[in-house]
């Protein structure tokens, strides 16, 4: 009700049109989402010098791809080792990388998440579902100022004879936001 | 007197129990968040608001709603709370055309900003830093979980408004940004997870040699 108040009370000033809001659902429905970020680690796990670049200069990697805009202007993607884990927060709001993620899930945006990931990471991920080695080290990402962030997981075992396309449908969203593997 | 440690600054608080996955999460659970997240688009395309502008107005709000409302509530209490504060809508049409209460956020209590010279890089990477323990009113991007903490920086990012200033100043400087690595055990002492890390993305205001 209040939403719609306001979209009329704007529309009605002609300082915004329902058709454009339209559009930006759409895109943010259809276009926009985990299955770009998805592109971008599968092809980092077949082309060798494709991740040095993206590892180099996410943002310029990514974009070779075709992804960028809005809350994507400046990447930085950080690899999985066997040694060290990554995972991705915002402690004073959402921020996300929406060009390669879409628009972040409510638990991302939720106060548990965002309290307790940089207090209590390894607890956070084994009720999440990931269950992480104690040899594993965890590093936390608190996305305060302009940098977003993408996790490059690990690639999983037995796949050598995968093509690209079928890599790209073994990476999540939560696993390029750090909270689970591929 | 109201705290000026926003509720919205929420990294290390107690108590908010499990994190709660949805399976299979829709972009939008109702048709409002999306016209919410347009309108916001809009609004920024436009410079009727901006994105340290809309996260100060939701940092404006008033607690007990902040914590008890949905997301998108958020931006579409901000874009209201900016569009009145500019002149652009009353809250008697708001609250008219919603037939019912319409909730805004509190004015700002912050002080102008009155911003120092711009300057250029004082850190580099390896370098040992302290953030400064401060607890000014108003907005900043410096958790209050990283206040008065050592830590490492472990990237130099570019430079950029700092928003403090662009908030409550009236040019912003642009400013040096780095990311910055503390140890667990230095954010959380005993009860630290062994071997973790926070890297924490902040300006070089927030920041002294340590």
């Amino acid at each position: 009700m209040r939403a719609a108040a306001l979209e009329a009370l704007l529309a009605e000033k002609g300082l915004v049109s329902p058709e454009f809001i339209d559009s930006i659902v759409a895109a943010y429905v259809n276009d926009i989402g985990p299955m770009n970020g998805a592109k971008v680690v599968a092809r980092a796990w077949v082309d060798r010098e494709y991740r040095q670049r993206l590892l180099a200069d996410g943002t310029a990697a990514i974009a070779e791809l075709g992804f960028g805009g809005p809350e994507g202007e400046h990447m930085v993607v950080v690899e999985n080792t066997p040694e060290v884990h990554n995972v991705v927060v915002c402690t004073l709001c959402s921020c996300y990388p929406w060009p390669v993620l879409g628009l972040p899930p409510n638990w991302y945006k939720s106060p548990p998440y965002r309290a307790r990931m940089v207090r209590e990471p390894r607890n956070v991920l084994a009720e999440i579902g990931l269950d992480l080695p104690e040899s594993v080290r965890i590093q936390v990402w608190d996305s305060s100022a302009e940098i977003r962030y993408l996790v490059l997981p690990e690639r999983p075992r037995g796949t050598d004879g995968m093509s690209q396309e079928e890599l790209a449908a073994l990476v999540t969203r939560d696993a390029m936001i750090g909270v689970a593997r591929p | 007197m109201r705290g000026v440690d926003g509720v919205h600054d929420l990294g290390g608080m107690e108590d908010f129990g499990p994190v709660v996955v949805e399976p299979a999460e829709p972009v939008f659970h109702a048709r409002w968040e999306g016209r919410v997240f347009g309108i916001g688009a809009i609004l920024t395309v436009q410079g009727l608001a901006s994105t340290n502008t809309v996260r100060h107005a939701i940092e404006r709000m008033d607690p007990s709603h902040y914590l008890g409302s949905p997301y998108f509530e958020h931006w579409l209490t901000a874009f209201a709370t900016l569009l009145v504060e500019r002149g652009v809508l009353t809250r008697e049409q708001l609250e008219a055309r919603a037939k019912g209460p319409f909730a805004l956020s509190r004015s700002s209590r912050a002080p102008r900003w009155s911003a120092d010279e711009p300057a250029g890089p004082r850190f580099a990477v390896g370098d040992r830093v302290r953030v400064a323990d401060e607890h000014r009113r108003g907005h900043t991007r410096c958790p209050r979980y990283v206040r008065g903490k050592q830590g490492v920086i472990d990237r130099c990012d570019g430079a950029f408004a700092l928003p403090d200033a662009d908030v409550h100043g009236e040019d912003a400087p642009l400013e040096p940004t780095y990311s910055v690595r503390f140890d667990a055990a230095e954010l959380w002492g005993r009860g630290a997870e062994p071997g973790a890390a926070v890297s924490v993305g902040l300006w070089q205001s927030y920041l002294a040699p340590a």
